[in-house]
């Protein structure tokens, strides 16, 4: 493909419109991605730090569902709102191309904050892990920030614009709670641990604890929890999409 | 010749508690401008939304140029479209937006045929956050029309401009028409309708009240106004042959007349020193203020 084909594709458009979109809104984008970080700074690095390998693949757990469940969720509550999902629903824009946008900007937070805690784990906490393993962890949070970008999608096309980021906090500071983010799940009375088990966070966060060695992981389990939930977020996204339909989004 | 840009048989559009629209026939003919002017609420938008696929058929038919369903990629490729909310990014400039609606469309506008149209010249690289609303307008308008489409869906283009912003975007608006593309233009100025379209489509509370060309509107009310200073007292004025109202508007008599001929002819005989005499004939605002205000009360039940 040469430059022309490149700009002509929508995808690659709409994936430039919200690169440019989050580095000209800096006064959104590094409260966002710095949020987690300084989480795992006080938790992992400060308070526990004979932790610091155990929390740094929950609290990067923490930071990629943040950036899934935000980028899509309030800006695509936001959009609905102001006039611009209507425009390109109207537009010849295949509806792919304007979610590859969205997936875009999510992936992207999701890497920056997995690597940037990563410096921080190697860095100031003595964290140290083979190659393959800080690899495997970035693929493993990155790949499974996709169920949480389709949670947050289905949520922004379903909640009221201004009550977004109370409703998505409301759903996400729990939800990182409760699987056992913050604190391991293990320490947890008997019936908040079997709460956990059943939570997609955990599983996530989960893979991240075996591909770094911490913890193994029945990964048929986690994947198949993981799955189900994703088929879930992925149906009540599409009955939202057709819902737009109806209503004035 | 070229098949209608959209055919629309027995429409009719319930929501929950309203009826926006009740079974609405229309021919757009293709390389006409359509102005569809009606009073907000009269079902304009709930016509758009559909004519773009964005809402559900309920009852009837759309078929776009010809053999589309609305909602087919095939239509979409061949509208240009301006809404009236559109909540562009504010953050990109005027080109990238361009460049991002460019990619949607097979055969996009020469990006400098487009900036000369739309009248953005020096305005490319700003933030369309920091435009004015003329600007804003003229930049959106260019976003319609970046797709090089045959049908340009224009939702009240310019409501909220000053005067200058708005000739500026009929020029605009004419160019294109003048280049072959087929024109709905939404719209509740008169004036708009009158200098752009060549069929008015006057729609209340859901239905088609008149569809004719703009004069022929016009002349559906034939009312003239005549201004007048003169001795006579208000119920000689009032005596006058086809006078139906009389009003006093700063030291002149104003006249609403069914025929200004007869009624100056008898102004004039009765006093022949009558001065700053002034006769004008109905605008498209007032015959449609006058239209959908005397035909609301069979329509009621409508809503």
């Amino acid at each position: 493909m040469n430059s022309a084909t490149l700009t002509r594709n929508p995808a690659l458009q709409l994936i430039q419109a919200q690169w440019l979109n989050l580095v000209r809104t800096p006064d959104y984008t590094l409260p966002t991605l710095l949020f987690p970080l300084m989480f795992y700074g006080f938790f992992g690095l400060l308070m526990i730090r004979s932790q610091a390998l155990w929390l740094l693949c929950t609290f990067a757990t923490f930071g990629v569902m943040g950036a899934a469940l935000f980028s899509f969720g309030v800006s695509i509550a936001t959009e609905r709102a102001q006039g611009w999902l209507m425009l390109l629903r109207a537009s010849p824009a295949p509806v792919a191309a304007v979610i590859a946008g969205k997936a875009f900007g999510a992936l992207l937070f999701s890497l920056v904050t997995v690597v940037a805690m990563s410096a921080m784990a190697a860095a100031f906490g003595g964290v140290r892990l083979e190659t393959s393993q800080w690899l495997g962890l970035a693929g493993v949070l990155v790949a499974g920030a996709l169920p949480f970008c389709l949670m947050g999608l289905a949520l922004g096309l379903w909640i009221k614009p201004n009550a977004a980021p109370a409703v998505l906090n409301m759903i996400y500071l729990p939800l990182g709670f409760l699987s056992g983010l913050w604190i391991p799940a293990m320490q947890f009375p008997p019936l908040l641990q079997a709460v956990a088990a059943w939570l997609p966070p955990y599983h996530l966060a989960a893979l991240a604890l075996d591909v770094t060695g911490a913890k193994s992981a029945d990964w048929g389990l986690s994947l198949l929890n993981l799955g189900i939930f994703t088929l879930v977020f992925a149906a009540l996204t599409a009955i939202g999409w057709k819902r737009l339909d109806g209503t004035a989004g | 010749m070229n098949p209608p840009v959209a055919e629309l048989e027995g429409v009719s559009h319930r929501y929950a508690d309203l009826q926006a629209l009740s079974d609405i026939d229309l021919r757009l003919e293709a390389g006409r401008v359509t102005a569809l002017l009606g009073p907000n609420g009269a079902g304009k938008s709930t016509l758009i939304h559909l004519l773009l696929g964005l809402k559900p058929l309920q009852t009837g038919s759309i078929r776009l140029f010809g053999e589309h369903a609305p909602d087919a990629r095939e239509c979409r490729t061949r509208i240009g479209i301006m809404l009236q909310a559109s909540g562009v990014q504010a953050n990109l400039t005027v080109l990238e937006l361009m460049q991002l609606f460019a990619s949607f469309y097979p055969d996009p506008e020469d990006f400098d045929t487009l900036v000369d149209e739309a009248g953005l010249h020096g305005l490319e690289d700003r933030r369309f956050g920091t435009l004015s609303g003329g600007q804003q307008q003229r930049a959106l308008f260019a976003l319609a029309a970046v797709g090089r489409p045959d049908w340009l869906i224009l939702d009240e283009p310019t409501t909220g401009l000053d005067p200058a912003a708005r000739r500026r975007l009929w020029q605009a608006i004419q160019a294109r028409r003048d280049a072959g593309a087929s024109i709905l233009l939404c719209t509740h100025f008169m004036d708009e309708a009158q200098r752009l379209a060549d069929q008015v489509v006057v729609l209340e509370r859901g239905r088609v009240l008149h569809r004719d060309t703009p004069d022929a509107i016009r002349r559906l009310v034939p009312q003239d106004r005549i201004r007048v200073r003169t001795r006579l007292e208000r119920r000689q004025l009032e005596a006058l042959p086809s006078v139906q109202q009389v009003e006093r508007i700063e030291g002149r008599w104003a006249l609403l007349s069914a025929n200004g001929v007869d009624t100056v002819r008898a102004l004039l005989a009765a006093d022949d020193e009558a001065a700053d005499l002034e006769v004008t004939g109905t605008d498209l605002e007032t015959a449609f203020l006058s239209l959908t205000d005397s035909e609301s009360p069979s329509t009621k039940e409508a809503a």
